[in-house]
């Protein structure tokens, strides 16, 4: 009924390929965006800003990233985290050192650090697979966090060893109250998602499709090999890199290169997971399940203790992460394949309601 | 109609009742850790703090104004630390303090405490370069920074040694957890082995730190006369157990406070016997204070630890400390902005600045010996800088100085320069602290 398509025709191969042919998903999409862009801004309040979107949104970046690696290229990684540090590092350095650099340059400069670092980390990836290229990856996490406690330079010989954010200044306006920051950062995310949803239904998905599915049988119809792990080991870091730097620019402010350690790596290989690997779609879901759980589980527990039944402080914090992992377990059960997956056999009954075959 | 606006006044009056007692008590909003890695730390300190607020609402509070608080679990994690300041700086007519007890989170914290004007305490770690009140209005590393500890360390090697000449040609081994923490205090340490005249050996540990053979077999080749442990955690145990292995006397290791807490030692066992560490309060249960928190906080069924023999360790009566001069502070504000009001968060930081906890003061409030005076001003928002030694028996802790203080000029100037830069990098006005009062 609501998604009846019927009349909905289509006379050009482009209106076929196009990346909401249903006119209902084209609508709801932009309803979406009016929300996101017009009445959030407009309602929200600063704890939702700060708290809760902008986080939420920065993580589905790194989500994407991950997910283009891991997702759509097949290659396992465990140093996400460590690509988001290069980044945050990177765009540091660069507006530290680079005097009147535009700040959207220097988070671009610090994705282009970030990928080619990781092309480097990538490199393995021609000879290794799976668990073994996950461990590979691990050294990229270890390695990267060390580096950047060790050296000096890279924190501007900060005694603490740690960066602080410049103020964020584009085009003369400054971005620090929570409701323009979170433009930006839903801005640039947005763009990145629509480019990253592109890439993956193009030509370059399509070859990472097909390295993911059997990289043998790739090589063999003309796809190759190590172009197309090294693009995919690249083109994830920098969506990595570039949400790094917003999590230390837009999110945290002053930043110690352990703030990007592997429990960050790990909760975005869980957003991939528990969201839905191969989906844009499910790395937002993946990381708005991830952010937004714990806390809402945190704040029942709160009203549980406020209404009078009488919950020790630790005996809450205990039972949240109990019931998280709960969570976790039951939905992978349920959907193996990730919340997206729900949302899309949801989407198809939708379509055949109320006359399923 | 009738129906409509009854509901409405009820449900008004209702939300009156429930603001009302809110109106006329201070909120101080708890980011404490009781799961994860650290929670023995977490648990023992907001422990204390909590047990500590209790009391002070037991006994009338200040002036008669209640301390109220609620608790959020942030796991150390910074993500979670800055969600649940953003959560709790507007409840309950607002935040006056807040204190984080990580460095993360702390540092996750600074921009956002100076743009919403809520003070923050990191008490006993942090930001060295953030004693400086003059470019960090909003941040107070009360007690000691580590800048000031490790400065305190070596005053007390002289002590030792008998005189700051005898300390020269000597060599220190600096044994640290290789992250940000870890290298926070060299600064200090190497501009103090210039001046002094010893030679400062860095050897780093990698975090978790569970094996240490090569860390101690270099010690036992570079044979330092001392060894600063700046450790954390499993680090600590595993450093005693190694050290006892290859034969360096644990007399000579002088441990950072994180590594100072019967946690750190008791699995170390007999190892750890002889060793020093750093504290900048005291533990124990003899002081009045942790006497009354025993009879009308735990008497009373509102103590906030589940294990009572926790009661007095050094993480909780480090939080009692924590809670005596937020306290102090609040019951400053009030002395200057009127008593048995509720402070803003402006009035509570300028408490803050103005904590003058003497010798007197501190006998007043039952806690002699547990914390050194501590005395803060506009331009020092760190207001003491001393340290106290204490031995481990086998048993307990035992202290072997009072508080003492390291090079403390020393240590301003380059909480100076390090401030400097700071603002020059944020491009922050420093305000004039000689010209306001």
């Amino acid at each position: 009924m609501l998604y009846r398509e019927a009349g909905q025709f289509k006379s050009t191969y482009l209106a076929d390929s196009a990346i909401f042919p249903l006119r209902q998903d084209r609508i709801a999409m932009a309803v979406l965006l009016a929300i996101a862009f017009i009445v959030v801004p407009l309602t929200a309040t600063p704890y939702l800003f700060s708290a809760i979107l902008i986080p939420t949104l920065i993580l589905a970046l790194a989500a994407i990233g991950l997910n283009i690696l891991t997702g759509y290229a097949g290659q396992l990684s465990l140093g996400s985290a460590a690509f988001m540090a290069v980044g945050a590092f990177a765009s540091f350095n660069f507006i530290l050192r680079v005097p009147g650099i535009p700040i959207l340059v220097a988070f671009v400069g610090g994705g282009l650090c970030a990928a080619a670092i990781g092309i480097v980390f990538g490199l393995p990836s021609l000879r290794i697979r799976g668990f073994y290229l996950a461990v590979a990856t691990l050294a990229a996490q270890f390695f990267i966090i060390w580096f950047l406690t060790k050296v000096g330079w890279v924190t501007n010989y900060n005694s603490s060893g740690v960066i602080t954010a410049q103020p964020i200044v584009v085009f003369g306006y400054r971005f620090d109250a929570p409701a323009p920051k979170y433009l930006l950062v839903l801005s640039i995310v947005a763009l990145m998602a629509l480019a990253a949803k592109n890439m993956t239904r193009g030509n370059l998905g399509r070859k990472w499709m097909a390295i993911r599915d059997m990289d043998v049988a790739a090589e063999v119809i003309g796809i190759p090999q190590m172009k197309t792990k090294l693009l995919a080991f690249a083109v994830s870091s920098f969506y990595c890199g570039v949400a790094g730097a917003l999590f230390a620019y837009a999110y945290l402010g002053t930043v110690e290169p352990e703030a990007y350690n592997l429990d960050l790596s790990f909760r975005i290989l869980f957003m991939v997971i528990i969201g839905g690997a191969g989906t844009i779609l499910g790395s937002f879901l993946g990381s708005a399940f991830i952010v937004l759980t714990p806390i809402v589980l945190n704040v029942t527990v709160g009203w549980l203790d406020a209404s009078g039944l009488h919950v020790p402080a630790s005996a809450g914090s205990n039972l949240e992460v109990i019931v998280f992992g709960v969570l976790i377990i039951f939905f992978l059960i349920v959907e193996p394949l990730g919340i997206a997956r729900l949302w899309s056999i949801g989407k198809e009954k939708l379509r055949l309601w109320p006359f399923p075959h | 109609m009738k129906l409509i606006q009854s509901l409405l006044l009820g449900v008004a009056a209702a939300c009156a009742i429930g603001a009302a007692p809110a109106m006329s008590q201070q909120f101080i909003p708890i980011l404490s850790y009781r799961i994860g890695p650290y929670a023995a730390g977490g648990s023992g300190y907001f422990g204390g703090a909590i047990d500590y607020f209790n009391l002070v609402n037991a006994t009338g509070g200040i002036n008669g104004v209640k301390l109220t608080w609620e608790e959020c679990e942030t796991e150390y994690n910074a993500a979670r630390g800055v969600e649940c300041y953003e959560r709790l700086k507007k409840k309950n007519g607002g935040a006056s303090t807040v204190e984080p007890l990580s460095t993360g989170i702390a540092y996750g914290l600074i921009d956002r405490v100076a743009q919403d004007k809520i003070p923050m305490t990191t008490f006993g770690y942090g930001l060295g370069a953030s004693a400086d009140g003059n470019v960090f209005r909003w941040v107070f590393p009360l007690g000691t920074t580590y800048w000031d500890q490790v400065a305190a360390m070596v005053a007390y090697l002289e002590q030792k040694e008998g005189g700051a000449a005898k300390l020269k040609g000597k060599k220190i081994a600096y044994l640290y957890h290789d992250s940000a923490y870890g290298k926070e205090p060299i600064g200090t340490l190497d501009a103090l082995a210039a001046k002094d005249g010893f030679e400062a050996l860095k050897i780093p540990i990698t975090p978790p730190g569970t094996t240490q053979e090569s860390v101690w077999l270099q010690v036992r080749q570079q044979k330092p006369d001392y060894v600063i442990l700046w450790g954390f955690g499993v680090m600590n145990p595993v450093a005693l157990k190694t050290a006892a292995k290859v034969g360096y006397p644990r007399e000579k290791i002088i441990g950072v406070w994180w590594a100072g807490s019967e946690e750190d030692v008791i699995p170390a066992g007999s190892a750890a016997k002889g060793y020093v560490s750093a504290a900048f309060s005291a533990p124990g249960t003899s002081f009045p204070v942790m006497q009354d928190i025993k009879t009308k906080v735990y008497g009373a069924g509102n103590g906030n630890l589940e294990d009572k023999s926790r009661i007095g360790s050094i993480y909780h009566t480090r939080g009692v400390v924590y809670g005596i001069l937020i306290t102090e502070a609040i019951r400053n504000a009030q002395a200057k902005y009127g008593k048995g009001k509720v402070m803003t968060p402006e009035q509570v930081r300028w408490g803050l600045e103005h904590i003058n906890l003497t010798d007197a003061r501190i006998k007043e409030l039952g806690a002699t010996g547990m914390f050194p005076p501590v005395k803060t001003s506009c331009a020092d928002h760190e207001g003491s800088g001393m340290v106290k030694f204490q031995v481990w028996d086998g048993s307990a802790f035992k202290p072997v100085t009072g508080f003492i203080a390291g090079d403390r000029a020393l240590v301003r100037k380059l909480v100076e320069e390090a401030a400097t830069k700071y603002a020059a990098e944020k491009k922050i006005t420093p305000v004039d602290c000689s010209k306001e009062m």
